[in-house]
């Protein structure tokens, strides 16, 4: 059985995807050459330069290429190298790819993907290290996805691409060298749909991406303390799936979301308000959130360990939400 | 063509009547005095060839084929209009026709044309995507970058510009120090023209050669089409920033009045050029009627299409 970090299983996803499907294709700044990360090396050997396509550093450009590509019926699968320079893609995303199908009246479809890297790791200071997941959240017609292991971003991308609805999918660079084993039989997962990632009685403990490995290792540390948590990894930001979240819920009545993002205005805002609004009656205290404090990501190591939210914030957290530890 | 350039004309008289009247949501932006851009253009179009317009592109979609009244059915927010009152004047699809869509962001549209162009490539097809755009629209990156790429993969697709002299209420010398939207082209080495947008037959011409040159192969081309907006900006602006001797000019430019005089010199009869004006003027008004009696969307429609698949739509929020 082989092992496949997660850039391998990056391109394992897409070389199965193209091969099943002629209509992928591959566009992005340096993708013909391997991408910035190798997640594409190898493929437009295989698959022909006219499917891996190199494009201009013009993300406007090749956002409304890839978009009206997909109107036309060729399924992209579009590279924004860093989830930073997503920005210069925005117009096209916001006013153009998301609302199309609406705008059109139901007479078209754009099924893109765009696969983006995002958060912090290694030095990478405050231009290439963001999470920006929640500019998408707010944009109706967008999917917005973000794997949390190997695993989990094989099934998700293959979902995704095949999805036909355009879809923003965010992968952590801090995940990219994390090795895990591809089970045989494997079943594609909904988009849409979240997983309990470790079963728990006592706190629901909601993350995505990177931060779900964070969770995980934050709930082993909090079972020696006899708490037992839900690990909730939602796999999809947008649209958000309550039903998952609401049965833990109900079991443990107390939540706790942990992203890398930026607390203000975040993913957990989001969760904790539609919670408050639906589960009130289920809540035994006060939906707790760990993010990053409000500033940018610095570059030194020790500022950037300073200031990125890990498990021992989260333990901290949930101790105090148990009456572990005092306020 | 003349009843074409016609129909375009009363077309869009009757939306500023009924923007007038108030029947028209929004701001629709007429195409008034442009009219044989689109008429001179789309006439070397098939179906299957993209086409993507800009704010004001009634008469490119109307010259590319679409229905009268479905038309204007969506400008005026209608069930049966073609988006079915989704979309409105400026973002009108209709993919029966190759009407790829309007846009109200300004050069929103340039790339999605291109990857119009750029699928055909790839998908071994003989079409091209054609995209019009305003003089102003040359001032936005997304413009430039998609020359690059275009021109960079060999794009089948035409940019026609229509260079009216003014971006809104300002002036083209006061947004940029490029005299003419064709001198963009050149650095990028693709084929261009400055051409009298008013007259039909010029554009009808020089339509033809770019586009035998794309459909030959040779990548893409750009048309900078010298016009005039006869109109206002949007139906209900007052035209301050132009002098009188401006506007009065228009006439003497009047694309339909030019094709008029070239018919009559070439021995076309005054009456079957008048009989051609009424019959159009017929068939907006039955358009007209037609639309206007037809149903306003349900607001229980209101989540249709947000997504595709029902089970997104189930649990988005
Ligand atoms: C990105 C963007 N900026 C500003 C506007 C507002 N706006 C609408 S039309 C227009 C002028 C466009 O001028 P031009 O491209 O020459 O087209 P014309 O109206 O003359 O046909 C402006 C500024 C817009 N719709 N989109
Ligand atoms: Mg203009």
């Amino acid at each position: 059985m082989a092992i496949h970090t997660f850039i391998d299983i990056l391109k394992r996803a897409l070389d199965e995807e193209m091969t099943r499907d002629a209509s992928v294709h591959l566009l992005g700044e340096d993708v013909a050459a391997g991408g910035a990360f190798g997640v594409t090396r190898g493929l437009a050997d295989k698959h022909g330069a006219t499917r891996v396509r190199n494009t201009p550093i013009s993300e406007a450009a090749i956002t409304g290429l890839a978009t009206g590509a997909a109107l036309a019926g060729i399924r992209p699968v579009l590279e924004i190298m860093f989830i930073d320079f997503a920005t210069l893609a925005l117009d096209c995303l916001l006013n153009q790819t998301a609302k199309y199908r609406y705008m059109s009246g139901g007479q078209l479809t754009v099924p893109l993907v765009v696969r983006t890297q995002a958060g912090a790791a290694g030095g990478a200071a405050a231009q290439h290290s963001q999470s920006l997941e929640t500019f998408f959240i707010h944009i109706p017609g967008l999917v917005v996805v973000a794997p949390s292991s190997p695993i989990e971003a094989y099934g998700l991308l293959k979902s995704a691409i095949r999805l036909g609805e355009p879809v923003i999918f965010i992968e952590h660079k801090r995940l990219y060298t994390m090795k895990e084993e591809l089970p045989q039989d494997f079943a594609l997962p909904a988009i849409g749909k979240a997983r309990v990632a470790r079963e728990g009685t006592d706190v629901t403990l909601i993350a995505y991406s990177a931060m779900v490995q964070t969770a995980l290792e934050a709930a082993k540390e909090l079972e020696s303390n006899g708490i037992s948590t839900e690990v909730i990894d939602l796999r999809t930001l947008l649209p958000l799936d309550m039903d998952t979240i609401s049965q833990s819920v109900s079991k443990t009545h107390r939540v706790l979301i942990a992203h890398e993002a930026v607390q203000n205005g975040g993913m957990g805002a989001e969760i904790a308000a539609r919670i408050g609004a639906e589960l009130f009656d289920e809540l035994d205290g006060p939906v707790q959130r760990v993010g990053c404090p409000f500033a940018p990501i610095p570059f030194a190591p020790e500022l950037e360990r300073a200031l990125l939210p890990g498990s021992h914030h989260i333990v901290q957290v949930a101790r105090r939400m148990m009456g572990l530890e005092s306020v | 063509m003349y009843r074409m350039l016609w129909r375009i004309r009363l077309f869009e008289g009757q939306v500023q009547r009924l923007a007038a009247a108030g029947e028209v949501p929004g701001f629709p932006h007429l195409s008034t005095g442009q009219e044989a851009v689109a008429v001179g253009v789309c006439a070397h179009l098939s179906r299957e060839d993209a086409l993507y317009t800009s704010h004001r592109g009634h008469g490119h979609i109307l010259a590319k084929g679409s229905d009268l009244e479905a038309t204007l059915a969506e400008i005026i927010g209608r069930e049966s209009g073609l988006c079915r009152g989704r979309g409105g004047s400026m973002h009108l699809v209709d993919v029966r026709h190759g009407v790829m869509g309007a846009t109200g962001v300004v050069a929103g549209n340039l790339a999605l044309a291109a990857g119009a162009a750029w699928a055909a490539q790839a998908q071994g097809k003989s079409n091209l995507a054609v995209a019009f755009f305003g003089d102003g629209a040359t001032g936005a990156g997304v413009f430039h970058e998609t020359l690059n790429l275009a021109s960079l993969w060999k794009l089948p697709m035409l940019f026609v510009c229509e260079n009216n002299g003014y971006a809104e209420f300002t002036s083209r010398d006061e947004h940029s120090n490029v005299n003419h939207v064709s001198h963009f082209a050149k650095p990028y080495s693709i084929p261009t023209k400055t051409i009298d947008g008013n007259d039909l037959k010029v554009v009808h011409a020089e339509a033809a050669e770019a586009i035998a040159s794309i459909r030959a192969g040779h990548g893409p081309y750009l048309l900078e089409c010298m016009t005039f907006r006869m109109a206002g900006h949007y139906v209900g602006d007052a035209q301050q920033y132009r002098s009188k001797e401006e506007l009065a000019a228009m006439i003497e430019k009047c694309p339909i009045e030019r094709l008029k005089r070239h018919l009559l010199a070439d021995g076309v009869p005054a009456t079957v050029l008048d009989a051609i004006q009424v019959e159009a003027k017929n068939e907006i008004e039955q358009a007209s009627l037609r639309a206007r009696a037809a149903a306003r969307p349900d607001p229980a429609t209101v989540m249709d299409d947000v997504y595709t698949s029902p089970t997104l739509h189930a649990i988005s929020g």
